[in-house]
């Protein structure tokens, strides 16, 4: 009976909860690679300005926001010259908002695919919020860019040692909308009126969170009994992005090192969390979708 | 020799009509029976048969039912059934792209799937690019696409075209493209659909023969599907017959052939032309093997629709390759109805006389109509062959492929 352990596929109709394979997922790299090089090369082909799509986007929202919010609204920005303010908030939530979008959307885009051949599928997504980075890393191009001629004028911008947790704060923003993704996926597989919500949601979490105000504004402010100031931290993106404008412009204060433990707690937990829904739901989904 | 794949009870259920609200009120219910109350999956009872010709009493239903079988490694085995047999749904939860709802399936080796050419093609990307993008898809490394880059570009005669996107490609060099790659694959199981009925005449020719390479030549295990019965008798050796779900038939491949082509026999099978004012209801032949120099005796059943003057019938007769070599009218023998009411039934019997064409496989059409309009064709539904016996002729040489017909002579 020692045949059984040369079976090298079994296929059954339920797994344990949690069954990734990541020796398969290592296995399929390359596939990763290609996927990200072909969303890359894929963007903008066929446009006359291409990449430079990267740059205009950010400039005009950055316009936009001086225009509605620093002008006619006449909302605060800690003191920090306007457009360096909110590009720092417009290049991260960018990425997140691009990257939440696009995974989302995983299994309904590539039906086609997915019913078609088997493959480790969060491939996809994986590869959706690598390739954004790129998109990403020119954005921040040009806040450096922007950042350096504020420097040379003399501005009140300063960027301290909280600058260097940069990497954690842009692998935790991956992190979240990678999760966030993958369990809108899975739940949108069936009925779509998540995908019609959930975009709506995404729309609305970024006046949630700190982009065109600073936190230090909600300080103090109860809304109907709650302590918005709480609340606003409590949404796991508000400690990255803060920490983040913090650290490269000196903006409001630092956010505390608990609260940015919390959301990196929050994303884990959300990723573990996603990976099993999204595995249980990419055996089955072809039948639904 | 080793067992590679081995299909467990196999069985899969899908849900007919649209997902819609009560999709979501069955969900609850599957939920709550089985979470709160601990008991089975309500609706995994109730599953209908697949026969697409009956109405469903149910709302589930089974697109494969108990799957039990077992293949040999380094076996050819060739899948057959009609459409909707469950054909693709068991090559699909053998590629993993879908899970069965009971049952387990176990392999050895890895799985090779090629359920459709040219997966993942971008159409933006050039010809090289998507080699390797469709290549990683399937399952091969980076550098194992570089190592056979020109053995596929050569394979798919797309040379000139390699650095042009894709979609600027005619169809035919896309599926050429798409298939260089996947006749690349090396996987210890291989999984085709139907893939070989595409490309030029020239194309398949060479597709065949790359499949042939690669099943025969090197130790590998291929499940096949296809509806071409020349190419699953060409390349397999085993053959499953599926039908409604569950195996009908498995063995030799020339015996399940055999048995599906003389099984399968009613009229709705089958593709049909005509204006529909009367239609073909069924037919029967006596004997799907006759002697040579034998008569065979067809059975019409035909049904009118509307008013019709006139009913002339008539035979195509084809032989394997597709060509034409007898045409049989009723009226060579001044047979001809008259007159049909709507809702008129009527059966015609046919003898056609003394069948002196050269032994091997026919296939003929039914074509009811009068000179100049078609009321129904049902194409190329009478099988039958001729087998060289009786007393017809003294026949020592064999007949080449090119005979025809058999002539009678006397030598003096």
């Amino acid at each position: 009976m020692n045949e059984t352990q040369e079976w090298t596929t079994v296929i059954k109709p339920k797994d344990k909860l949690w069954s990734i394979d990541f020796k398969e997922l290592w296995n399929y790299r390359d596939l990763t690679t290609l996927f990200v090089k072909r969303d890359i090369i894929t963007q903008y082909k066929q446009t006359i300005l291409g990449p430079l799509w990267f740059i205009i986007q950010p400039v005009i929202t950055v316009l936009m926001y001086m225009v509605v919010f620093g002008g006619i609204a006449g909302i605060g920005t800690d003191g920090i010259p306007q457009p360096l303010f909110y590009l720092a908030g417009t290049c991260m939530w960018q990425y997140f908002a691009d990257c939440l979008n696009k995974t989302s959307n995983t299994f309904v885009n590539n039906s086609s695919l997915f019913g078609k051949v088997y493959f480790p599928r969060l491939i996809v997504p994986v590869a959706n919020v690598t390739s954004n980075l790129l998109r990403f890393g020119i954005q921040l191009l040009l806040f450096i860019i922007v950042y350096i001629i504020y420097s040379i004028t003399g501005c009140a911008a300063s960027v301290n040692l909280y600058a260097l947790l940069f990497p954690l704060l842009v692998l935790m923003m991956a992190g979240l909308s990678l999760g966030f993704g993958i369990i809108i996926s899975s739940m949108t597989t069936k009925y779509r009126d998540l995908q019609i919500l959930f975009s709506f949601i995404v729309h609305l979490w970024m006046y949630a969170t700190p982009i065109v105000y600073p936190l230090s504004m909600v300080k103090g402010k109860v809304v109907a009994g709650i302590d918005m100031y709480t609340v606003m931290r409590l949404n796991p993106v508000t400690p990255v992005l803060e920490t983040f404008k913090y650290g490269v412009l000196g903006a409001g204060e630092f956010i505390g090192w608990g609260w940015l433990a919390y959301s990196f707690i929050f994303m884990s937990a959300l990723l573990i969390l996603g990976i099993v829904i999204f595995n249980k739901t990419q055996k089955s989904f072809m039948d639904t979708v | 020799m080793a067992t590679a794949i081995e299909f467990n009870n196999v069985s899969k259920q899908y849900r007919l009509g649209l997902v819609s609200t009560k999709t979501l009120s069955h969900d609850i219910h599957r939920w709550w029976t089985i979470n709160i109350r601990g008991k089975e999956d309500p609706y995994l009872k109730i599953g209908s048969e697949n026969d697409r010709a009956t109405k469903a009493d149910s709302e589930y239903v089974w697109a494969l039912k108990n799957i039990d079988f077992k293949v040999e490694q380094g076996d050819v085995v060739g899948i057959i059934g009609r459409n909707g047999a469950g054909k693709s749904t068991l090559l699909k939860l053998l590629s993993k792209v879908t899970g069965p709802t009971t049952g387990t399936i176990r392999a050895k080796g890895r799985i090779g799937s090629l359920l459709e050419v040219g997966t993942g093609f971008h159409p933006e990307m050039t010809g090289r690019e998507n080699i390797f993008l469709n290549g990683a898809i399937l399952g091969m490394t980076k550098a194992e696409i570089s190592r056979k880059l020109d053995e596929i570009v050569d394979f798919s005669g797309c040379e000139r075209y390699i650095d042009t996107p894709v979609k600027r490609y005619s169809s035919g060099m896309t599926v050429r493209l798409g298939f260089a790659v996947a006749a690349f694959l090396e996987p210890e199981i291989l999984v085709v659909d139907e893939v070989l009925a595409v490309g030029d005449a020239e194309f398949q020719k060479k597709a065949i023969g790359k499949m042939q390479n690669v099943s025969q030549g090197e130790g590998r295990t291929v499940l096949f599907v296809s509806h071409n019965m020349a190419s699953i008798r060409q390349l397999c050796k085993n053959g499953i017959l599926l039908k409604n779900g569950t195996v009908e038939k498995m063995g030799d491949v020339q015996d399940v052939v055999d048995y599906y082509l003389s099984s399968m026999q009613t009229v709705s099978d089958f593709n049909r032309e005509g204006n529909g004012a009367v239609r073909i209801t069924d037919f029967r032949i006596r004997n799907t093997s006759i002697a040579l120099g034998e008569d065979l005796n067809i059975e019409i059943d035909i049904e009118a629709l509307q008013n019709v003057e006139k009913v002339d019938i008539s035979f195509d007769i084809k032989d394997e390759s597709e060509k034409q070599v007898a045409h049989v009218a009723s009226n060579d023998d001044d047979y001809q109805i008259s007159h049909m009411n709507p809702g008129e039934k009527k059966t015609i019997h046919c003898v056609i006389k003394n069948v002196n064409l050269a032994p091997g496989g026919y296939t003929s059409s039914i074509w009811i109509g009068t000179h100049y309009i078609e009321y129904d064709m049902v194409l190329n539904c009478i099988r039958f062959s001729v087998v060289q016996s009786g007393d017809f002729i003294k026949r020592v040489t064999p007949y080449d492929r090119f005979s025809k017909v058999v002539l009678q002579s006397k030598w003096e």
